[in-house]
This record gives structure tokens, C-alpha cells and sequence, in this order.
């Protein structure tokens, strides 16, 4: 779809009036929409009868990534996690650097959806919801390596403090039982705030819907909303005060993570770094997951009215600043290694540079501190296609990143007859596939089924003067 | 109120209320103060987007925070309770010389419990303050109320207001120039 034949006849200087001191960048949403406009063209990708032949081939690709996750857990519970290339020193392996992996990208949606909201970053309207529903599908995704990693996970409710006939309650002084509080949490609330912002949304689809059985399915779901004042009051204190929660909820949810290595005396984790270096990285690599997923998004669905290149040229700026944050982080890593004058730190730093893990060390050096100083550029924030390139590099280095940690630490640590190497076995790398497989599946479902762009919150941003006070952006 | 269940017995009427359609939210904005002149005092706006004007002009504030600050400290009190039993009374370990209540390590799994109860409060709290779940409304029997989630604003006059006519009302809203303007029936 052209979105000039939608809106014809739109002079450029028209938004540069709605928007002031802002002159030059691009809009937040393109001129000439109107509430009637905004709310057709989001709810006819869910409403409409037939389905881009596009979609079908993408969701059945990512069912393959499904069914192979679900023959990695099948042979998994089958044989045990002796499947896995786990050894002795390096007990964590691609199940905690998947689950970090997959935790950090998550926290992108809640920056997103809540910080950015307290903020009054009105640019965050058009990307927040699915950015939310990314964060969802990427914890579910991030949970079940932990749980997988027990060995046993039909065991998995001895992490819950419970009465049993055991008699045994869970070690509240370790971080692995703090993670699971958190992470359970952050999902748990995560869910909360996406349905939650739903709701008028869904109410839309129940009073657009066509035919009887969505009519009902989309009104059981909203609930009965009907937009009435004294509602949206209550909605919108809700609403700002979810975000209000999610925002230090987010932090502390990667800073419990980062507690999983800091809290132990294992050379390379035990350091002060470790919570800031980890949220900054959570956000950095989430951000690119973001981009990853709007940059065809919007070339496919034909939203390039709704989420613009000041989108992009936005997401990347908060790359490169998180991006430097983290480089910040390695050089601190670097630094404590040297200044601790402790020989198993230095040796640990000596061989995460120069061995037998250098190629992975140099190659996320590359990808994280090297690649987004492009982003310097205002043409290539300019460049679409480079933006998506970036995008798959960062997520590339934070997997590698996250690697390096694990691997390099536990490989060799004070005792070096129990110093041993590691890599990936074929069944790592097909769960961890298989995740890739599940997110996207679930995405795919996501966009046929629920609007991916909050409609109503879309509708605040129509400047027709009454309608829209200045202060409330 | 709560899940239509609990509450106030509505009075026993065949009219709900009357329904006007705005093309705009000043225009609603306008009809609210206009009715408000005439002196009715039991209405309700529909709109499709969030407008502090017309709830501030409707004279609508909730005690939602207050909920949410108690949801929280009871999340508190919880998460650090259970710890404090699980590790002082039902089964105290000595571990690494740590005294049976090391509050700082139970910080996390409280802070925790705070957010996730506070969380709770603030959406259960805004559903039962708003009489949600109600799948039915009488609104919804008007056809042209399915804009109320798209592009169209609306006024309802109760006729549980006590100086509630219909056909005054009628008139007075027409008198405000909708686009519509709808008896709605009480099911």
C-alpha cells in the first residue's frame, strides 16, 4: 500500500507546524491522519479476511524453528543434558548464555513501553506495543533454559517456597532463587501491562470486526470497554502507574541476572560493573532486536506512516549510547583484571584476549564497540538497510558478549588440572534455534491476531488542536 | 458496581439515558459544560482516546494510587515475610556463619513482591473501580456507539439523574447540535 494514495496532498510544512522547535526531523507520524485513519489502517491488518501469502511462509519457517525445538527437548529429557557440551568447569554453558541472551533483548519492550512513557517520549507510541509483545515472547523464550538446565524440569516448582514433605525451603541468600522471583515477576508484569494497554485496542477490533465469532472473541477479551471518561481516568492513572513500576521492575531484573555472576568469586564475574555493564547491554541489544523486527515490519505492513525514520534515527541514537556504555563496560573489565594485581584475574583476561576463545572476544569487539560507531553518521542513520545490517551485528555481539562471560570465566579458573575447554554441541545450537524459531512464531501470530500498533494511543498523537494538549507530551 | 453483581440497584426504568454524538472532543467538551449549566449531574463521555479535559470536566478523580500504594506495601510485608518464616522459623540453616535473618540478602525477592503485588492492585483495581468485566452495556444497543472506539465522541445523559426528563433532555441535547441523538433503552 502507498501511503500516498491514502493521504493525498500533505505539504511537508504542514507537521513542521504541529511540531515545534522540532523543524527538520521527520515526523512522528505522517501529516493528514485522522482518528478515523489511523484506527482503519492498523485494525485492517488484524481484521482483514485473507492473509498475505508472505505471512504464511514466514510463520511456517518459523514452525520448523518449533518442531526443532521441540525434538531438542525431546532428546534432551530423553538423554539428559550430558547432551549439552557442558563439562565440569564450564557447567553453564548456551542455557545461561541464551537465557541472558534472551532476558536482555526483552528489556528493550519495557524501556520502551515504560520508560520512555514517563518520559513523555511520544515517538515510543508507534513501537511499544510490539515491542512489548517482543519482551513477552522473548522471556518466555529466555525461561526455559534455566528450566531446562535442571536436568530434571518437571522438578521445577522446588524453586517455589512451598510446605512440603520434605520440609526443605529454597536458599533465599543465592541469586539463582532471587532470579527466579525476579524473572517470574518481570514476566508476570510484563503480561499485566501488555494486556492491559490492549484493551481499547481490542474494544476497536470488537466494534470493527465483520463477522460474529471474532465480534465475541475480541469482546470477551475487551472486557466491555467502551471508552467512557471515568474509565480513561482510571486507565490512564493505571496505566502510568504500571509504567511506573515496570521501569525500576526492568533494572533490577537484569541486575539480579548480573548478580547470577557477581555475587560468585569465579575471576572475570566477581565485579562492582557487572549490574550497570549488564542493564546497559539489556537495553543496547533489545533495542537492536527492536529494530531488527520494525525495519521489515513496517516495509511489509506498509506502516512506514506510523513508525518513521524518526523511529529509527531514535533507536539508533539510544544504540550508540548504550552501545558506548557497554564498550565502557569492557574497558572496566580490562582495567579490574589489571588493577587487582590478582594473577587469576589477569590470567582469566589474558586468555579471554589472546585464548583459545580470542576469535569470539575480537569478533563481539568488532560487532558491539566498533560497528555502531557509524551510527555517528547521520547518513547512515538515514540508511535503512544499514540500520537493519547494524541491527543483526549488535544482536550477533551481545550473543557472543554474553558468551565470552560465561565461557572464558568458568573455563579456567584458580585450579588449572580442573581447566578445560568448550564448545556447543549440535543439540546447543538446535535449542537455541529452536528459541529463534519459537519467538518468531509467536510474532507471527502476534501481527495476524492483535493490533501491533496501539490504536489508541496512535490517536493521541493527531494534532487537531483541542483534542491534543500540549502538556500531556 | 463490581461485575455488575454488587452495588446499587439501579431504579427500575425502561430508559437508560440519552445519547448525543459529537464530531470532536471540544464540541463534547462544550455539550458536558452546557448540561452541566442546565443542571444535570448524573452523565458519562465517551471517548476514543484519553482527554484529561473531559473527566477533569466531568469532575472525575479515583482513589487508584492510594490502592496501588497498599497493594505494594502488602507485597512487602509478604516477600519479606515469607523469607523471614521460611528462614528464622520453619527452617533455620546456618549458612556460612550468615545470621538466620540477613535482611540485606532478602532485599531482591521483596522488592520483587512489592512491584508484582503493586502491579496486581494497579489492574485489578482499575477493573473493579471501572465495574469491568461487563461484557453487555445498554450503550452498545445503539448502532452508531460503535464509533465510540474510532473517530466519535458522545455524551450520556443518565435517567438515574433525579431531574431527569426524557424529552427535555432530548431537546436539550439537540439543542447542542450532534450529529445524533439516541434514547438508549434500559435492557
Amino acid at each position: 500500500m502507498k501511503r500516498d494514495e491514502e493521504n493525498p496532498a500533505h505539504p511537508p510544512e504542514k507537521w513542521r507546524k504541529h511540531k515545534r522547535g522540532q523543524a527538520g526531523r521527520p515526523p512522528v507520524i505522517a501529516p493528514g491522519h485522522t482518528n478515523a485513519t489511523v484506527t482503519e489502517q492498523i485494525a485492517k491488518i488484524v481484521l482483514r479476511r485473507d492473509t498475505a501469502r508472505g505471512w504464511y511462509v514466514g510463520l511456517a519457517i518459523s514452525f520448523l524453528g518449533v518442531m526443532l525445538l521441540f525434538a531438542s527437548i525431546g532428546w534432551l529429557l530423553l538423554r539428559g543434558i550430558g547432551v549439552w557440551g557442558l563439562n565440569v568447569p564450564v557447567a553453564w554453558g548456551f542455557a545461561i548464555i541464551n537465557f541472558v541472551w534472551w532476558v536482555g533483548i526483552g528489556h528493550a519492550g519495557t524501556l520502551i513501553s515504560a520508560i520512555l512513557l514517563l518520559f513523555r517520549q511520544e515517538w515510543r507510541t508507534s513501537i511499544n506495543r510490539f515491542a512489548e509483545a517482543m519482551t513477552l515472547f522473548a522471556v518466555a523464550c529466555a525461561g526455559l533454559f534455566p528450566l531446562l538446565h535442571l536436568g530434571r524440569p518437571w522438578l521445577a516448582y522446588w524453586l517455589l517456597p512451598y510446605p512440603n514433605t520434605m520440609a526443605l525451603m529454597p536458599q533465599f541468600r543465592s541469586p539463582l532463587v532471587w532470579d527466579v522471583f525476579a524473572v517470574t515477576t518481570y514476566a508476570t508484569v510484563s503480561a499485566l501491562f501488555w494486556y492491559m494497554g490492549l484493551i481499547p485496542d481490542l474494544a476497536t477490533l470488537r466494534d470493527r470486526a465483520k463477522s460474529k465469532p471474532w465480534k465475541v472473541a475480541y469482546g470477551l477479551l475487551a472486557m466491555g470497554w467502551r471508552g467512557a471518561a471515568r474509565h480513561w481516568e482510571r486507565y490512564e492513572r493505571a496505566y502510568l502507574l504500571m509504567a511506573g513500576l515496570a521501569t525500576p521492575l526492568v533494572i533490577s531484573v537484569h541486575t539480579v541476572v548480573s548478580f547470577d555472576f557477581a555475587v560468585s568469586i569465579v575471576p572475570g564475574w566477581h565485579a562492582t560493573i557487572f549490574p550497570p555493564y549488564f542493564v546497559a547491554g539489556a537495553i543496547y541489544s533489545g533495542f537492536a532486536m527492536v529494530m531488527t523486527l520494525a525495519i521489515p515490519l513496517r516495509r511489509f505492513y506498509g506502516l512506514e506512516d506510523f513508525i518513521t525514520m524518526r523511529h529509527l534515527q531514535n533507536m539508533a541514537k539510544v544504540i550508540l549510547a548504550t552501545g558506548m556504555i557497554v564498550v565502557y563496560g569492557y574497558a572496566m573489565e580490562l582495567f579490574f583484571a589489571w588493577y587487582s594485581a590478582n594473577p587469576y584475574e589477569q590470567g582469566m583476561m589474558q586468555g579471554r584476549l589472546f585464548g583459545p576463545y580470542r576469535e569470539a572476544y575480537w569478533t563481539l569487539i568488532a560487532c558491539n564497540a566498533l560497528a555502531p560507531q557509524l551510527l555517528w553518521f547521520r547518513r547512515v542513520r538515514n540508511s535503512v538497510l544499514t540500520l537493519f545490517v547494524l541491527s543483526l551485528i549488535v544482536n550477533v555481539g551481545m550473543w557472543l558478549e554474553r558468551f565470552v562471560i560465561v565461557v572464558t570465566s568458568l573455563s579456567a579458573d584458580y585450579l588449572p588440572s580442573s581447566w578445560d575447554t568448550y564448545t556447543g554441541t549440535k543439540w546447543d545450537w538446535s535449542l537455541y534455534l529452536g528459541t529463534i524459531g519459537l519467538f518468531l512464531a509467536l510474532l507471527f501470530l502476534f501481527i495476524r491476531f492483535l493490533p501491533m500498533i496501539s490504536i489508541f494511543e496512535m490517536r493521541t498523537l493527531i494534532p487537531t488542536g483541542a483534542e491534543t494538549p500540549e502538556d500531556e507530551h | 458496581m463490581l461485575f455488575g453483581l454488587i452495588g446499587k440497584p439501579q431504579v427500575e426504568t425502561t430508559c437508560f439515558g440519552v445519547l448525543a454524538e459529537f464530531e470532536n472532543g471540544a464540541e463534547l467538551l462544550e455539550a458536558i459544560r452546557a448540561s452541566r449549566a442546565k443542571g444535570y449531574s448524573k452523565m458519562e463521555a465517551y471517548t476514543p482516546l484519553p482527554m484529561h479535559e473531559v473527566w477533569e470536566a466531568l469532575g472525575h478523580t479515583s482513589p487508584l494510587p492510594s490502592i496501588v500504594l497498599v497493594g505494594g506495601l502488602v507485597g512487602a510485608a509478604v516477600g519479606y515475610g515469607l523469607q523471614y518464616w521460611s528462614s528464622v522459623i520453619y527452617y533455620p540453616m546456618n549458612v556460612g556463619g550468615r545470621p538466620l535473618n540477613s535482611w540485606p540478602s532478602f532485599i531482591p525477592v521483596t522488592f520483587e513482591t512489592t512491584i508484582l503485588f503493586a502491579a496486581f492492585s494497579a489492574f485489578l483495581g482499575m477493573l473493579a473501580l471501572n465495574g469491568l468485566p461487563r461484557p453487555h452495556h445498554p450503550c452498545f444497543e445503539i448502532p452508531q456507539f460503535e464509533n465510540a472506539t474510532r473517530d466519535r465522541y458522545f455524551l450520556l445523559l443518565m435517567a438515574h439523574d433525579p431531574d431527569f426528563e426524557l424529552e427535555r433532555a432530548r431537546a436539550d441535547l439537540a439543542g447542542l447540535e450532534p450529529l445524533s441523538v439516541a434514547e438508549v433503552p434500559n435492557p
